[in-house]
């Protein structure tokens, strides 16, 4: 797997491209090459015809200068591109790399803009210098030549360059896994001594030149060395500053990592406790996120059990826990993430010469990011963090260590009860009075909120039947349906591909969320926006309970940007079903790709009405809940 | 038992009797528009039991167009609408004071809003209360804003207007004085300053709507609102040129006693009945209503037929404006239009109906908000999800 890495975070030129777009060219390359001339003759000249930003899918091996890198291009045929520049291209490229480089440039949805040069790094750096003077020399085509070369390959070319490759792979794993300080320090004081070579280089094209030249060779460029991360950032520095529209977008602060913004995803690693294996074939729109192979993880994380001094066992395994999938649910993994940390805030002790409230904090953020990597966190886990360390940093300097923790044990234990269990009361008593005998209740998926308010309705003698919504893969509906038949509600089953059909007979439907934004946008498990808009035609009122805890001030209009990804095998293959699973054996095919999305956004327009713990309000008052009571939400 | 029983209402109208009777001929020159009589009320074939006081009360105002009623209006209108009230707070002289007792008489001003009585009724409990300590007090008050809740169920601008005074009065520093009088006297004192604020909301929102008025336009009204007579009589006052639609109104003919009081204004008036709406929406520029209730969502609950005129204009993209007072804004959530308990009321059909036959005698319907277009309140103008802003704020 490291060997896929290295090459991956070589192939860095991104573009961070937002909403829809037609395939990257995965070269988006561009530095405006002013000369293409010096990045001809070691290039393929289609690699140059792809280059250039119009031409994305043109496959005429007509040169055309590139333009002024002005917009990324995007060019339509990611696909195409690779076919293009087959196997003839780079016979030396080394067959594992290719691949995944493959999917590293159709994986990074964002193709840096910029980008730029993969290629030297000292012509990033020359060109971040040097504005756009140097920029040519630097943008030059190369990097069209890598990306592409590494792409045409077929996965068949095995060769020279592999041994680079492994070389260079063996290095960066090296790093990630022993990273002892020394070594570090070798690494760094190499990069920068490239670095500073580059720079000298930089301005001169000849020396591209032969960079170029070399990188055509080698398919692999040399980025893949753990230079590239910092070739990188350059790159996407200097990326940033060209194309504005880009440039907007980056500085808007993230909330999440970007997962086809390599440099981070590198740096990211290295400081990872998990290991985990990157999915590769990634759909389009949702390279940004996080997706590991599955099963790749958890033995490696329970070898290393010992190891992790610093991973407080409570926190430990929670996070197996969300690997495995055995807590799932917003407000279930909100409550054992906030136990595990009660828990290592009272095995917690202030090291020598620290203050508790920063020592703390940084440790929080630790086990925060080690929980991350067992599974991105949900938007309610962010606000229960959010909240966690502004009560850290709000403990008065004065109070004594066991004084602080004890205050921290009885303010976690007030948050899981007032915003949790008291907020799912409440929702309960508002939710049961808009349930009226013979009503028809239709919920999706398993909300433990809403089943809450199903069970209470059911015994306060109300009349009603529920229609339990359910779908591939994860089927939680029979859970929630076994437990509704338990208590003797009447139910009917059926999955989300009959939802037209059922939703006649249906007067309401039931909703959970994993947050609210404050546009009113519903992120909830995927289909709910399907069930949602389908009530919605057939005038069917839609009710979401969520905790307030659960709100979120950003607005999101899509499923796109944010979003989490599960595994691609539970889609394509049914457990225990040998006769109908076609897919067998073309999983690692490169042009299929599967998409298990976990969440969606729905609109607001769809939802009749939230039910919070503040009362039953239309979703166009989020935004006022966030804002009056998200001061009371952090300090309590 | 909150409903009022059919003989109540009949020893009611019998009291209110002796003025009708006199008055419909003087006012209402035209012998098409008969006012909503007690022998309609005592001819209905379809005796109901459960009629929503709340269109009673509304129904006999309605039918009584008197000289000394507009007497009254312009008293309210005018100066601070105090003059009758002092006459009626000193009703318990002997017998035990009582909340609806005191709410009723209030209510007998036509022009008062049902939501304004309440509130003046639980001022008067603060004053007539023999409590000695806050919570006392505090806890009496609350009895007495219940049992007019519970009084009538279907009005909600009186539950509204007893949660909003509550809220008013209860949520302050007032309560943590030392001294129990000065505190009484500073709740006595906030409870007047409520219900003066709440009889000058009419007034604001008439202002407030003038910008929407412009020359020339045509506006649609359905019922007989007072706040948007207010809001006609004001623009008719600063010489705008306008005419005005009414919608018959049945089963009250409200719209009758509406076209009334702008041809007194002289204001051009058209009556239609109310099937003819979609007939006339072409030419209508604006429709303007008034509310009995505005709900959480920020849509509103008023006299049958608002809904369906609300979707009328929506399809011909023209504008609806909602004219009805803060007080009026209630935490009510409904998601469709039987997601209420029905507010009942008699409905004469002029012909005997066959017991056979059922009658739909819902008084209200709700008006969902994306049907709306604005809401003038003495809040300011607001989009319909500003209403569910405002009310996270008075009530959270």
């Amino acid at each position: 797997m490291d060997s896929r890495r290295a090459p991956r975070t070589a192939s860095d030129p991104k573009v961070r491209k937002v909403g829809f777009f037609t395939a990257p060219p995965d070269h988006s390359l561009s530095g405006p090459p002013d000369h293409p001339i010096f990045s001809f003759p070691t290039s393929h000249p289609p690699v140059v015809d792809n280059s250039s930003p119009s031409a994305g899918n043109s496959l005429s091996p007509v040169m055309i200068p590139p333009p002024r890198h002005s917009s990324a291009t995007l060019s339509p045929l990611r696909r195409d591109s690779a076919e293009l520049f087959p196997p003839s291209a780079s016979p030396t490229s080394p067959a594992s790399f290719s691949d995944d480089v493959a999917a590293a440039v159709m994986g990074r949805g964002a193709v840096a803009a910029s980008s730029s040069l993969p290629g030297g790094l000292g012509f990033d750096i020359a060109a971040v210098k040097s504005a756009a003077s140097s920029v040519p020399a630097s943008g030059l085509t190369t990097v069209s030549v890598v990306n592409n070369l590494p792409m045409g390959i077929s996965e068949k070319g095995g060769g020279v360059a592999v041994e680079m490759q492994n070389d260079q792979s063996t290095r960066s794993k090296s790093l990630k896994e022993k990273t002892t300080k020394a070594e570090r320090r070798a690494l760094q004081e190499a990069q920068r001594a490239a670095k500073a070579a580059a720079k000298a280089e930089g301005g001169k094209t000849p020396a591209a030149a032969s960079v170029n030249t070399k990188s055509a060779k080698s398919v692999k460029p040399p980025p893949s060395q753990k230079n590239d991360s910092a070739t990188v950032a350059a790159s996407e520095k200097k990326g940033g500053d060209r194309p504005p529209e880009k440039d907007r977008k980056k500085e808007v602060p993230q909330p999440r990592m970007q997962y086809d913004d390599k440099s981070r995803v590198e740096k990211a690693k290295r400081r990872a406790v998990v290991k985990q294996t990157e999915a590769r074939n990634r759909v389009e729109l949702f390279r940004h996120l996080p997706q590991y192979e599955r099963g790749t993880q958890l033995p490696e994380l329970e070898s290393k059990f010992f190891e992790l001094d610093p991973m407080h066992p409570a926190v430990y395994k929670v996070g197996l826990q969300y690997l495995s999938g055995e807590i799932c649910g917003g407000n279930a993994r909100c409550i054992a993430m906030l136990q595990a940390f009660q828990e290592a805030i009272k095995d917690y002790s202030t090291p020598p010469e620290k203050t508790l409230t920063r020592d703390l904090t940084t440790k929080i953020g630790s086990y925060v990011s080690f929980l991350i990597e067992c599974r991105p966190l949900s938007i309610s886990m962010g606000n229960a963090i959010r909240f966690l360390k502004n009560r850290i940093a709000k403990l008065p300097l004065s109070l004594s260590e066991s004084e602080a923790k004890t205050n921290l044990h009885s303010d976690i234990d007030r948050f899981i009860n007032e915003k949790i269990i008291i907020a799912d009361k409440v929702i309960v008593k508002h939710a049961v009075t808009k349930i009226s005998d013979g009503d028809v209740l239709l919920v999706y998926g398993s909300s433990s909120a809403v089943e809450m308010v199903l069970l209470h309705a059911h015994e306060l003698g109300k009349q009603f039947r529920v229609v339990v919504v359910d779908s591939r893969p994860k089927l939680e509906g029979q859970l929630l349906l076994r437990r509704l038949v338990g208590t003797g509600i009447n139910c009917t089953y059926t999955h989300i591909n009959a939802i037209s059909y059922i939703m006649h007979e249906v007067t309401r439907v039931f909703l959970g969320a994993s947050s609210v934004l404050s546009n009113g946008t519903v992120y909830s498990r995927v289909g709910t926006a399907c069930v949602a808009m389908v009530a919605h035609s057939f005038h069917v009122p839609v009710l979401v309970c969520c905790e307030a805890y659960k709100f979120h001030e950003r607005v999101q209009l899509d499923s796109i940007c944010s979003n989490e990804l599960g595994d691609p095998d539970v889609i394509s293959k049914v457990h225990g079903r040998e006769d109908i699973n076609f897919l067998d054996g073309s999983d690692n095919s490169a042009i299929l790709q599967l998409l298990n999305l976990i969440y969606d956004a729905t609109p607001s327009d769809y939802v009749s009405m939230i039910i919070t713990d503040y009362g039953m309000v239309p979703p166009t008052s989020v935004p006022v809940i966030v804002r009056e009571y998200r001061r009371e939400h952090l300090w309590i | 038992m909150w409903w009022r029983s059919a003989s109540f209402i009949l020893d009611k109208q019998q009291n209110d009797a002796v003025p009708k009777l006199r008055n419909p001929p003087d006012t209402l020159t035209p012998p098409s528009p008969p006012p909503l009589s007690m022998p309609d009320t005592l001819r209905n074939p379809n005796p109901q039991n459960n009629i929503s006081a709340y269109y009673q009360t509304r129904a006999a105002h309605h039918a009584v167009v008197t000289s000394d009623w507009l007497a009254q209006a312009q008293a309210a209108v005018g100066s601070d609408p105090d003059g009758a009230p002092e006459t009626a707070v000193p009703t318990v002289a002997g017998k035990p004071f009582s909340v609806i007792d005191e709410f009723n008489s209030w209510r007998k001003q036509p022009d008062l809003a049902e939501a304004v009585a309440a509130i003046r009724a639980l001022a008067a409990v603060i004053r007539n209360c023999q409590a000695t300590t806050m919570m006392e007090l505090e806890i009496e008050l609350r009895k007495a804003s219940d049992s007019l809740k519970l009084w009538d169920t279907t009005s909600i601008s009186l539950t509204a207007g007893c949660d909003l005074f509550m809220r008013y009065v209860t949520r302050t520093s007032a309560l943590e004085y030392e001294d129990f009088n000065s505190a009484k006297s500073r709740l006595i004192e906030r409870a007047e300053k409520f219900g003066e604020i709440s009889c000058k909301a009419r007034r604001i929102i008439a202002m407030l709507s003038q910008d929407f008025i412009f020359d020339g336009c045509t506006i649609l009204v359905h019922g007989f609102s007072r706040v948007v007579l207010e809001v006609l009589k004001t623009a008719a006052q600063s010489k705008k040129l306008f005419r005005v639609f009414c919608t018959e109104g049945r089963p009250d003919r409200t719209g009758l006693r509406l076209s009334n009081e702008l041809a007194k204004l002289d204001v051009p008036v058209k009556l239609l009945i109310d099937s003819a709406v979609a007939y006339t929406m072409d030419e209508v520029d604006m429709v303007f209503v008034g509310a009995d209730g505005v709900v959480e969502s920020g849509g509103i609950i008023n006299m049958m037929g608002t809904y369906l005129i609300a979707l009328v204009a929506h399809s011909m993209n023209k504008p609806v404006y909602v004219a009805a007072e803060s007080y009026k804004f209630a935490r009510l959530y409904p998601l469709d239009q039987k997601d209420m308990g029905p507010a009942l009321r008699p409905i004469d059909f002029g012909v005997p109906i066959p017991s056979k036959v059922e009658v739909e005698t819902s008084a209200w319907d709700y008006t969902p908000p994306q049907y709306l277009t604005l809401l003038f309140t003495d809040l300011g103008v607001l989009t319909p999800s500003v209403v569910s802003d405002e009310l996270i704020q008075l009530y959270l």
